[in-house]
């Protein structure tokens, strides 16, 4: 019998690659996404431990409270004296103290600063190019005395740069041209993605980064017979409050913390893509299977009078099944190896380079892909494997040979509107449920949408006669014959279509429910700012988010033509215990920022002095503030800033341009270790005028990674990002409508297979292949508008709820979009009818009639 | 066998079969009463819509009846279980089709031997060999359905239901997919299984030719037996097909 069942898919090579596809597809995501993250994951690893060699123990300064990665806020630098300290301490053989900033910027030779998408740009001083706490190795040249600097190969090969030369460098002020005297590559040779690297002698560092006299870290070694638990206790009796110490394991550790929280949640957020393709798959596999097993229920018939079983025949299916599934899984797992190639290359083409050392394979990765995609198959399989169980044995002597309803046929209806309405359910709780926490959230909103999705695929079937007569229309008008006969083909088994419709439904949902979130937030993002930036030009980091050094904003105020400039900081901070964004904002603020105040009015910007604060009204009443209201501030240093709320505003629908809580520059940059600006605003005499951006963009001259921005361009530059963020969805959503559009074609393939006859005999009538083609593709067009009518109104429906629930996003139709998607379902029609519409025209006539 | 003393290993009892309900109710048998002796070859013939074939299914435990019992190899069959029903045609039942119903996928001995496959069962390699040799496939055992002619599928078919010896063989109008000349071919197959293997066969046919291999004949009219006769010839067959479409 198992024979039998592995002959039957030789016998159907075609049609079991066909559906074998759908899963390939899915699990290659699976094991790419896993061989990407482990990659990355080992790849910063390897970094982090490497920077580390050579330390037993690690002191740095100590925050009040977790940092979170990549906020710009550090944990305060500490006196340089404490070197000294630690040299005496018992047991320390070497030690020797450094400081870094993850924002030195390198100026290529366009006078453009070097950035790579969101990779930092890593300063370090190198106190001793030949000790054994430098990870780096020089390449050429030698290690950088005052005033010189060394820099990695790569940029160096990217940029051009001879040693000897001189290179721009900018970090916390304006650029310095410094010697290049040397090309280095962290020692484990591996490839650091985007980053760049600048290492200068110790007393360039801190001029640079503005830490003189202090440090960042001191490395230390143990001398022999001391371990590195007594180092530890030893010098934690030496050092004084604000300084801690740990092993240079548990330090490389901390340094990954915060990428490994990255990569997991790259991870999850591919996967979650790969398990919405391989949902689309199992529509696609479920229905093929149900195409051919009716088209063999003759063939079962015949097996059952030779005293077959119905567990044989169920076996027999179900052994299919998971030799299509072994295999694609199989298939799938090595294609994830490229797919992982082709991600690093689709994340390195928007801008975001990762670190690589070789592509890695897990065992978790080969037990996963291979696991979930034999599920999936064999799942998928198991609905239509039952039908055919229900082939009476008396088929066998039948013309025309059909499968039996299934016995729920009379409840589907009913079923599939209670599968509906129960998404639908699962879906609101998710969305307005008192207390659920983000997993909570997402798993009822996913369950929902799932529910969602088979509910409206197994009503479709119901839908298909009327979408098809309407969507079937105009190709019954410009196709004449071919188009009617392909409008009731489509028509004629409702089921099929409905299920082909249906894998195509989801894809083209999400796409579009990404896509109506998308116009949502644009277009309160710009409704925002229209209410909030009330001036002519913004300053901001090249790549629109980083931030940049104070003295860009001071150069730029001293540019003709500006009325008012003001710039806004941001930080960390602990506030009602818990860690949150804080801004700051310059006296000027009234003048090029207008806020929509509860309490207060435009004044309070320029009064609030060294203890005012003010918040937006939803914090303001969650902690029952009003003016007066004193708000303790603990910034990393662990000091205590006693504020008093002076002003109560209401932010825009578009949500606050402000941290948690608000307070004076001044009071930040005393507080803040190395303050960076976030935005500067700026109000020009006769608003934006070429001569005004002119002067502004003369100003930046020696801040490269600053850019002026007239408003227009800063809201462009702004939905950017956020237009960046889209592509990679649509990117990744597209492999779930080819998994659909392979499905249509399974479906064609199967269809033009089982009307050989018919399709003979309208060619023995005088259908003309070209008519046999047409036919075909319109059959094909109809099927996958089907599918995307029902996806995108579906699409619009959920994103729409979900816009509901978030009361900083207003409602938007994404028209343009739409129109694009339904463009997009007409040419995935067209392209899925490609190579059955040739199968089919090629079919010739006399043959087709004598096929029995 | 349990009924070996009396020879017969099908028997019908009073069996009606209806479809339909109401005013558009079709009674396709209306009380049949029959034993197919062991041994035998019985031809079972009539004009369309007789209710040749449908006694056929019934006798074969395709169809059921709408009252009246049948019993294979004394079994009555009437009211099994699907599985007590797959059980007994791996042992006691053969089918010869009109159409072949070879599996495409599979070689003709692949086919052949389905059967036993199913049933779990080997080949007795000096039988195998005989049945090979009696089917006179010769070389085209490998070949796959596609690749051989309406007769040699036929005889594939004719090998497959023999091969697990079966108490019975139904063949269900076995040449009327084929040419005259082929078709005598495939009769004297059968005969000669019949002959050699003592394979008790019941066939439904509307054709005389093969009619006039059997050992015995009945004829069916409106959905009852009307004439029952002993081996006869082409002619005689013809005669009595006449007689019955006259009246």
């Amino acid at each position: 019998m198992t024979k039998f069942a592995l002959k039957g898919l030789l016998g159907r090579k075609l049609r079991t690659a066909l559906t074998a596809l759908a899963i390939v597809l899915g699990v290659a995501m699976i094991s790419g996404t896993y061989v990407l993250t482990d990659s990355i994951d080992s790849a910063f690893d390897t970094i982090f431990t490497e920077v580390r060699r050579g330390s037993s123990a690690v002191v740095s300064g100590k925050a009040a409270f977790d940092l979170s990665e990549g906020s710009g806020t550090s944990a305060p630098a500490f006196d340089a004296r404490v070197l000294e300290t630690v040299r005496e301490v018992d047991g320390v053989a070497l030690a020797e103290g450094s400081v870094d900033s993850e924002s030195t910027t390198l100026i290529g030779r366009d006078g453009k600063a070097v950035v790579n998408g969101g990779a930092p740009n890593l300063g370090f001083a190198i106190a001793n190019g030949e000790s054994a706490f430098n990870p780096l190795a020089l390449e050429q040249g030698r290690w950088p005395g005052p005033d010189e600097v060394v820099i990695d190969t790569g940029t160096a090969e990217d940029e051009g740069f001879e040693i000897g030369e001189t290179i721009g460098v900018q970090a916390e002020g304006a650029v310095e041209r410094l010697k290049v005297v040397g090309f280095v590559r962290l020692d484990a040779s591996i490839s650091i993605g985007g980053a760049t690297l600048a290492g200068f002698d110790l007393p360039t560092a801190q001029r640079l980064f503005e830490k003189e006299g202090r440090l960042d870290e001191i490395a230390v070694a143990a001398s022999a017979g001391t371990t590195d638990a007594e180092l530890i206790r030893n010098l934690e009796a030496a050092l004084p409050e604000g300084t801690q110490v740990q092993t240079g394991q548990a330090q490389a550790a901390d340094d990954a913390a915060g990428t490994n929280e990255f990569i997991t949640f790259l991870q999850s957020f591919l996967l979650a893509f790969a398990g919405i393709a391989l949902f689309v798959g199992s529509f696609v596999i479920a229905n093929s299977l149900s195409i051919t097993i009716a088209q063999r229920a003759r063939e079962f018939a015949t097996v059952r009078t030779l005293g077959g079983s119905r567990r044989q025949i169920l076996v027999s299916i179900v052994v299919e099944a998971l030799a299509v599934g072994v295999a694609a899984s199989l298939i799938g797992l090595f294609l994830g190896l490229g797919l992982a190639k082709a991600l690093f290359w689709l994340f390195d083409a928007v801008g975001f380079t990762l670190p690589n050392s070789g592509l890695l394979f897990e065992t978790r990765t080969i037990v996963v892909s291979l696991l979930v995609g034999i599920v999936v198959t064999l799942l998928a399989s198991l609905r239509p494997a039952i039908r055919a169980t229900r082939v009476p044995p008396i088929a066998a002597v039948r013309e025309g040979a059909t499968l039996p309803e299934s016995r729920f046929a009379r409840f589907r209806t009913a079923g599939s509107l209670a599968l509906t309405a129960l998404g639908f359910a699962a879906l609101g709780y998710g969305l307005f449920g008192d207390g659920l926490g983000t997993t909570q959230l997402l798993i009822w909103l996913g369950l929902g949408a799932l529910l969602i999705f088979v509910g409206v695929a197994l009503f479709a079937a119901r839908l298909v006669r009327p979408l098809a007569a309407a969507l079937g229309a105009p190709a019954a008008r410009i196709g004449g014959a071919a188009g009617t006969l392909a409008r009731d083909n489509a028509r004629r088994n409702p089921q099929r279509t409905a299920s082909t419709a249906a894998a195509l439904m989801i894809g083209l949902a999400l796409v579009t429910l990404v896509a109506t979130l998308a116009a949502g937030i644009t277009s309160t993002f710009r409704g925002a700012v229209d209410d909030v930036f009330t001036s002519d030009y913004a300053i901001t980091a090249q790549n629109n988010f980083s931030p940049i050094p104070i003295e860009a904003a001071e150069a730029a105020a001293g540019a003709p033509g500006v009325e008012a400039i003001a710039s806004t900081r941001t930080g960390e901070a602990r506030v009602f215990d818990t860690t949150e964004f804080v801004t700051a904002v310059e006296p000027d603020s009234g003048e090029v920022i207008t806020l929509e105040w509860k309490e207060g009015s435009q004044a309070v910007f320029r009064e609030l002095g060294d203890d005012g604060a003010f918040v937006d009204d939803d914090y303001a009443e969650s902690h029952d503030l009003s003016i007066g209201s004193p708000v303790t501030v603990i910034v990393p240093s662990g000091k205590r800033l006693r504020l008093t709320v002076q002003g109560i505003f209401d932010p825009p629908t578009g949500g606050s341009p402000f941290g948690r809580v608000t307070f004076s520059s001044e009071t930040f940059d005393r507080e803040y270790q190395s303050p960076r600006n976030l935005y500067t605003f700026i109000q020009t005499r006769g608003d934006i005028t070429d001569a005004n951006t002119e002067a502004l963009e003369g100003a930046l001259a020696d801040f490269p990674n600053a850019k002026s921005q007239t408003r227009d361009e800063f809201v462009d530059n702004q939905i950017a990002a956020l237009n960046q963020v889209l592509n990679i969805l649509y990117v990744l959503l597209a492999l779930s409508v080819i998994v659909s559009l392979f499905g249509i074609v399974n479906t064609l393939v199967l269809t033009v297979f089982e009307r050989t006859r018919e399709l003979g005999m309208l060619r023995a009538i005088g259908m003309t292949r070209r008519q046999v083609r047409r036919m075909i593709r319109h059959e094909s067009v109809i099927t996958a508008l089907i599918g995307g009518v029902l996806g995108i109104i579906l699409g619009v429906v959920l994103g729409a709820l979900l816009i509901a629930r978030v009361d900083f996003i207003e409602f938007s139709l994404p028209t343009t979009q739409l129109v694009v998607f339904a463009i997009l379902t007409v040419v995935v029609g067209i392209l899925a009818a490609i190579f059955p519409a040739r199968r089919a025209a090629k079919l010739d006539p006399l043959k087709a009639l004598q096929y029995e | 066998m349990e009924n070996g003393s009396t020879g017969a290993v099908v028997q019908a009892d009073d069996v009606t079969r209806r479809y339909g309900e109401g005013d558009t109710a079709v009674e396709a048998l209306r009380g049949v009463s029959l034993e197919i002796a062991r041994g035998q070859l019985t031809a079972v013939m009539g004009p369309s819509g007789s209710g040749k074939s449908t006694l056929m299914h019934i006798l074969a435990g395709l169809d059921k009846p709408t009252s009246g019992s049948v019993s294979i190899a004394g079994t009555e069959i009437t009211r099994l279980k699907d599985s007590d029903l797959t059980k007994l045609r791996r042992t006691h039942i053969g089918f010869v089709f009109q159409f072949f119903n070879l599996l495409p996928m599979l070689t003709a001995e692949e086919n052949i031997v389905l059967p036993l496959g199913i049933a779990g069962t080997k080949v007795e390699p000096g039988f195998f060999k005989d049945l090979i040799g009696k089917v006179g496939l010769g070389d085209r055992l490998t070949h796959r359905p596609a690749e051989l002619s309406g007769g040699q599928q036929q005889r594939v078919a004719i090998a497959r239901a023999l091969v697990s010896q079966p108490t019975v063989m139904f063949a269900d109008e076995p040449t009327g997919n084929l040419d005259s000349q082929t078709s005598s071919e495939i009769l004297a197959l059968m005969r000669d299984s019949v002959d050699a293997y003592g394979q008790t066969t019941v066939m439904v046919t509307h054709d005389a030719q093969a009619a006039a291999i059997a050992d015995r004949i009945l004829f069916l009219g409106d959905g009852l037996i009307v004439r029952d006769l002993p081996r006869s010839s082409q002619a005689d067959v013809l005669v009595a097909m006449n007689e019955l479409t006259a009246a």
